[in-house]
């Protein structure tokens, strides 16, 4: 990314970003209960939520890569979100669902939780600083240990 | 002519609270990640704050990483909370009504300066507990329901799908588990 940013780059991750929050709010996905309910399968509802998000999304991903080079605010490239493959997404996504399982509560659902006025959901945002805390300070510990720095993903 | 009663019944039972105000949402959900991605070519997850926020006040290598996107992603969080705090102030306090929107049953409303918020009834001690592992498992994992499902699946990427499946599995498996013990809510 460009040190010199265009000056309408925070106001479009703002934008973003409040579309993105009003819709977890509107799909009641900020609602822990919802999500535990979906997962008790009591009510299907919110795989029209992440699919109906990543649909759109996917034909932005699709589209813009053959329209532009690269993207308006920042000149970087448009590319897909592709991340590497290791047993890391096996073990951290076994770790999230117990964890989404046990709260009904993701992340960025947490950050929207809070915005419909649910303070309760300080419980559970202290307890992801925490969590993050503790793998940052784990994995960085296990780096500086290990000779080969190619391992960190 | 006559409706089938057999597919309305089944929709009725799988989706209690109708499929609308999901659907909508979470085209919004899409809409929010493809106005930043066509901006600015950033496919963008709600987990990494966690990290990026981290670099703030430490000086652990792992979190030093993120130092350079750091800014934008306390934006992008402010935006969500804001986000939601509008669809609080209109929908949620009903000063915009939409046969979209459901609004549900459960938790409890109250009332502040004449905006209804929304509190959970879900016990502390699983949100805590949970958060915890949210927070190590999305950040081992490289992703969460935002960047592996939305951005990762919308991407048709084999290693998001294989989060996501991962993730899904076992939370569902999990919350089966915590039912079936009698934890409620």
């Amino acid at each position: 990314m460009s040190r010199d940013r265009h000056p309408l780059f925070m106001p479009l991750i703002l934008v973003g970003g409040l579309i993105f929050g009003f819709g977890l709010g509107f799909s009641q996905m900020a609602r822990p209960e919802v999500v535990l309910d979906f997962l008790q399968f009591e009510d299907f509802g919110l795989l029209f939520v992440m699919f109906g998000a990543a649909i759109v999304s996917g034909i932005a991903f699709a589209v813009m890569p053959r329209i532009r080079d690269s993207a308006p605010l920042t000149g970087d490239r448009y590319e897909r979100r592709l991340k590497p493959f290791d047993r890391n997404v096996l073990i951290g996504g076994a770790i999230f669902g117990v964890g989404w399982g046990l709260s009904g509560i993701c992340p960025g659902a947490a950050y929207a939780s809070l915005g419909v006025g649910n303070v309760t959901i300080l419980w559970a945002l202290g307890g992801m600083f925490v969590g993050a805390y503790l793998q940052g300070r784990w994995r960085s510990q296990r780096v500086a240990s290990n000779s080969d720095p190619t391992s960190a993903d | 002519m006559v409706v089938d009663p057999v597919p309305l019944q089944l929709a009725a039972e799988l989706f209690p609270n109708g499929i609308s105000r999901y659907a909508v949402g979470g085209l919004l959900v899409g809409l929010g990640a493809v106005v930043i991605y066509v901006g600015t070519g950033i496919p963008a997850g709600a987990s990494t704050f966690l990290e990026s926020t981290l670099s703030y006040v430490s000086d652990q290598p792992r979190f030093q990483r993120y130092v350079s996107s750091r800014d934008w992603r306390v934006v992008f969080t402010l935006g969500i909370i804001l986000g939601a705090l509008a669809f609080a102030a209109t929908v949620q306090s009903g000063v915009i009504t939409t046969s979209l929107y459901q609004p549900g049953t459960t938790g409890e409303l109250y009332e502040v300066g004449g905006v209804t918020l929304w509190s959970t009834g879900v016990q502390p001690w699983r949100l805590f507990l949970g958060g915890i592992l949210v927070g190590i498992g999305t950040r081992i994992g490289k992703g969460c329901t935002s960047g592996h499902g939305v951005c990762g699946v919308g991407s048709a990427s084999k290693t998001s799908l294989v989060g996501v499946v991962t993730f899904l599995f076992v939370a569902i498996v999990t919350a089966q588990i915590v039912a079936a013990l009698g934890v409620s809510p």
